[in-house]
């Protein structure tokens, strides 16, 4: 294990950064290394930890804003927003369990680095949308600050949406600004169970495409539902289609009864409230169908809502595996049993699948080495990875930051 | 206003360019005539104009790629244009530049609605989009003032924004997909018709980038089923303190209404003269609040609203009772710049934001502002994001009114950032507040954002003369002072 350095100021990280450049020394950026199994494994002698920026700096909630230090467990954040009946309305998974190092849910700048979204995604976006602006020390040892602390800003060019998903490979954040939104008043989850993935996508379509302002919309075949751990899910023996809505009670409860009606030409209906509703898309959110199966490779596959089921077959026709469907059919998570040391994890059979229909997949979670052989997130063509690559390059000329977290040769 | 030196040597070659514009293009698509070149001399910062060297209108992404290529390897610089409604000039044109018009990229190319989503031309009007969908109960968020005529590819290159989107986002919320060519006339295609991107989000970096990294030839646009109803309300306070208060309430009780926004006395009462909305004028600040979803949520927020604004001092309401008794509410607010248009020979409009709490001290020191430089200021104000426009009253004619009116704009711009906002909430950089990135942005910062366009235009050729005050080489940029940084730092802890 390398050792870890820990700045604790702006100044420090700067002169930090300054040596790894001049003694070409890599640094590998963690704010509580949570989610180490995500990205490709980073080779460098030196891990750099922001768990010295830590605090919120400024949270005014009429003002739906928040400022904290990246290396702010998420734990803090939710706890301060809670208090004030407000949220990170993209709804930040917490894959703490479904990767499993003991290592938390991990920090704020993490969760923006590699830009998660939950269920909510589809109806409110995904951690980029929210993240309004930052400071940070680029692999040029300055340190830059973009955004702001408003909503409407265009001053410039937005590299929130830039350092958004970027593996801090670009810049090592060391505040950062969200909006944050109010707690909806009310939640209820219509389920309708039995139905088949491609009539289950099609009818998330069409749900989701009436007036009823669906906030999630998932579909679990009955192999996923059993490992859900929830009465009228794990219990149903069958699949289950869940859609969500929130809002104030009266218009909850109205949408909810709208649904219920709507769907239930499909096959049997239920209902899910309060608590049950919650932790079923906690569930969705936190990859549960994978956490029993702890070696299982998972990979998360992003395509157009109704390509989905049919990529989903296409996979599952070559390699048995287990697999649920979030953002109505646009989201395909999918789990492989190992299969020994020549395995590329599927890594063929998924992309190939993936096609013609368009999107990209990426490797949730396999072996550091499995992560190493096979590209973990999807190849780019040809002259958006040499884009790419020049822009790392404007950011971290030298490869000091995260060298192959995203793509191995940058 | 300094745009960067005209290269003597692209404009005594025009004709050499005309002709090897003519071997992309056919014969009709390359403006030279200089009556005909008149129409592109300016977008709607109408108080900078210049005839570009050529116009050239291509329609293919094809053409689009080969007049970059020929542009990128003659040193010719390129001015993209949408329709050009630009508040900030951003599609000002250049003496020694061509001006690329998307006019003719004005054709839907798919709706999906099993996708919730329309494949577009650049060219197509922002309206066009929903009027593409309306027939099946959808449209597109993003609604800026000046829907029927903007283009969406203007929209993705400012990032547009309009009443709607403090519930809906704004375009870059809304975008899933673009084609771009980059100046070397490389095609680049980001996202498609599903979340998220597989690396870098290009999507993102590309929106609101003011045609300095690409020009957009095709945009996949998000749509929505539209909500099954509104109501609005009307609210008058007898100050605009009272009103902002109001304002963060409602928002501090959890509501994010459609739609939230504010007008002060000067604006009530011109677009209450110009359009008869029916608004009181005896008030200093309205409110209008937008509910949409299904009625018994109109119903119950309308009633939550009204609540609050009785706590909070409102001296005036009324609630629309029908859709036709909303759009007149709306009326006013929408007419609000041509009203202030009828007052004043010729006005300014402004675009800050601010925190919004800072509102109350903002409107004081902008009526300190406009008496100091004697020019009156009307006030409409997306008062649910904090997003202002001024709309500074001159005359053009008059000696040393515009230079006054800008000086009092840089002013209110300079304290927009001042008390912790921006100089631009959805209009753009472009030439008009190039000069003040300064008082945003250190020069380490704009040198990195840069840094970013030269990544994508090495030669800077691509829309020059906007957003940066200063124009580095890129080779310049790109070099790297090596400190000597030691180790061990005897003062950073290690574990
Ligand atoms: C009366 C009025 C009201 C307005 N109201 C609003 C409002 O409510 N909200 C708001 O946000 N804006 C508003 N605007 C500003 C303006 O309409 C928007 O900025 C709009 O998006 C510009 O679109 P356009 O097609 O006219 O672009 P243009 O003015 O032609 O160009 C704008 C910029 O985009 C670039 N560009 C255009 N097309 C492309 C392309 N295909 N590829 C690359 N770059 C391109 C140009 O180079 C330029 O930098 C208003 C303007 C007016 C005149």
């Amino acid at each position: 294990m390398s050792e870890i350095l820990r700045p604790e100021n702006p100044d420090q990280l700067v002169e930090l950064v300054n040596w790894a450049v001049s003694e070409k020394q890599p640094l590998k950026v963690t704010g509580s290394d949570s989610k180490d199994g995500l990205g490709r494994p980073v080779q460098a002698q030196h891990t750099l930890s922001l768990s010295a920026f830590n605090g919120i700096r400024l949270y005014e909630p009429e003002e739906l804003v928040l400022s904290a230090g990246a290396g702010t467990p998420l734990s803090v954040i939710r706890a301060a927003l809670q208090e004030k009946g407000q949220e990170m309305a993209f709804e930040p998974p917490d894959l703490s369990v479904f990767y499993g190092q003991g290592n938390g849910e991990g920090t704020l700048g993490g969760l923006l680095a590699c830009n998660l979204a939950g269920p909510r995604r589809i109806k409110i976006g995904a951690a980029r949308d929210h993240f309004l602006g930052f400071s940070a020390v680029t692999g040029r040892g300055e340190l830059v600050k973009s955004g702001g602390r408003v909503v409407k800003n265009v001053t410039g060019y937005d590299l929130s949406k830039l350092l958004a998903g970027s593996y801090g490979t670009l810049g090592i954040m060391t505040e950062v600004t969200l909006k944050v939104l109010p707690v909806a008043e009310k939640l209820r989850t219509v389920l309708v169970y039995g139905l088949e993935d491609a009539q289950a996508v099609s009818t998330l379509s069409k749900t989701l495409g009436s007036p009823h302002e669906l906030s999630a919309a998932a579909h679990l075949p009955a192999a996923a539902a059993a490992g859900f751990a929830l009465p009228r899910v794990s219990d149903a023996g069958r699949a289950v289609t869940a859609v969500r809505v929130e809002g104030p009670e009266p218009s909850a409860v109205f949408r909810c009864e709208a649904l219920r009606k709507e769907l239930s030409a499909l096959g049997e209906t239920e209902e899910l409230h309060g608590k049950n509703s919650q932790d079923f898309w906690s569930k969705v959110a936190n990859l549960q169908p994978f956490i029993q199966a702890s070696d299982q490779i998972v990979w998360k596959v992003s395509t157009a809502p109704t390509a989905g089921p049919g990529v989903a077959a296409r996979i599952l026709a070559q390699r048995k595996g287990q697999h649920y469907y979030d953002w109505g059919g646009g989201l395909l998570w999918i789990g492989f049993d190992p299969a020994g040391i020549d395995d590329d994890g599927g890594a063929a059979i998924v992309r190939e699948a993936l096609g013609e229909a368009g999107g990209h997949a990426t490797l949730m979670r396999a072996p550091d080495a499995l992560r190493a052989a096979v590209p973990v997130f999807q190849p780019q063509e040809a002259g958006k990875a040499a884009l790419s690559s020049r822009l790392k390059n404007a950011f971290d000329p030298s490869g000091v930051l995260n060298p192959g977290r995203i793509y191995a040769d940058n | 206003m300094q745009m960067p030196e005209p290269d003597r040597g692209v404009i005594s070659r025009k004709r050499e360019i005309i002709a090897a514009l003519q071997e992309i293009l056919p014969q009709e698509s390359v403006i030279y005539d200089e009556d005909e070149l008149r129409a592109y001399e300016n977008d709607g910062l109408t108080a900078y104009r210049q005839i570009p060297l050529i116009v050239v209108l291509p329609e293919t992404t094809d053409q689009v790629s080969q007049v970059l290529q020929y542009c990128d390897k003659n040193s010719i610089k390129v001015v993209p244009r949408g329709a050009g409604t630009s508040l900030s000039g951003g599609a000002l044109p250049l003496e020694d530049g061509i001006v690329l018009g998307l006019g003719k990229f004005n054709k839907i190319l798919e709706t999906d609605f099993e996708n919730r989503c329309v494949v577009t031309q650049p060219g197509v009007t922002n309206l066009g989009i929903t009027n593409a969908v309306e027939h099946a109960g959808f449209y597109y968020a993003p609604d800026p003032s000046s829907q029927i005529a903007c283009s969406i590819g203007g929209n993705v290159a400012e990032n547009s924004g309009g009443v709607h989107c403090l519930k809906y986002g704004l375009t870059t919320n809304n975008l899933l997909g673009l084609k771009v060519v980059l100046i070397d006339g490389s095609i680049i295609e980001i996202g498609g018709k599903h979340l998220d991107s597989e690396g870098y989000d290009l999507l993102g970096l590309m929106t609101g980038s003011e045609g300095l990294l690409g020009v957009v030839t095709e945009v996949t646009v998000r749509i929505l089923q539209k909500p099954a109803s509104a109501r609005a309300l009307l609210l008058g306070f007898e100050t605009s303190e009272a009103a902002g208060d109001c304002v963060a309430a409602v928002i501090a009780g959890g509501i994010i209404p459609g739609g939230m926004e504010m007008m002060d006395r000067p604006a009530i009462h011109a677009a209450e003269d110009f359009v008869k909305a029916g608004y009181p004028l005896d008030v200093d600040a309205l409110l209008i609040v937008e509910l949409d979803g299904p009625p018994v949520e109109v119903d119950h927020l309308i009633e939550r609203v009204n609540e609050i604004a009785k706590t909070h001092g409102a001296v005036y309401n009324r609630v629309s009772e029908s859709d036709e008794e909303r759009a007149r509410f709306w009326a006013g607010r929408k007419a609000a710049f041509p009203a202030v248009g009828r007052l004043s020979p010729d006005y300014y409009c402004m675009d800050g934001t601010i925190p919004r709490n800072k509102l109350p001290h903002v409107l004081t020191r902008m009526r300190e502002m406009s008496e100091h430089y004697g020019l009156g200021v009307v006030n409409v104000f997306h008062a649910g994001d904090g997003n202002l426009h001024p709309l500074i009253m001159y005359d053009a004619n008059k000696p040393g009114d515009l230079e006054k009116a800008e000086d009092f704009g840089g002013d209110i711009l300079k304290l927009c950032v001042e008390v912790g906002g921006v100089l631009t909430g959805e209009h753009g950089v472009g030439v008009e507040k190039r000069d003040l990135m300064g008082s945003m942005f250190s020069e380490v910062d704009l040198n990195q954002q840069q840094r970013v366009k030269c990544a994508f235009d090495p030669h800077s050729l691509l829309n020059p003369g906007k957003v940066f005050p200063q124009l580095h080489r890129c080779a310049e940029l790109g070099r790297m002072h090596i400190h000597q940084g030691q180790l061990p730092f005897p003062d950073i802890p290690r574990f």
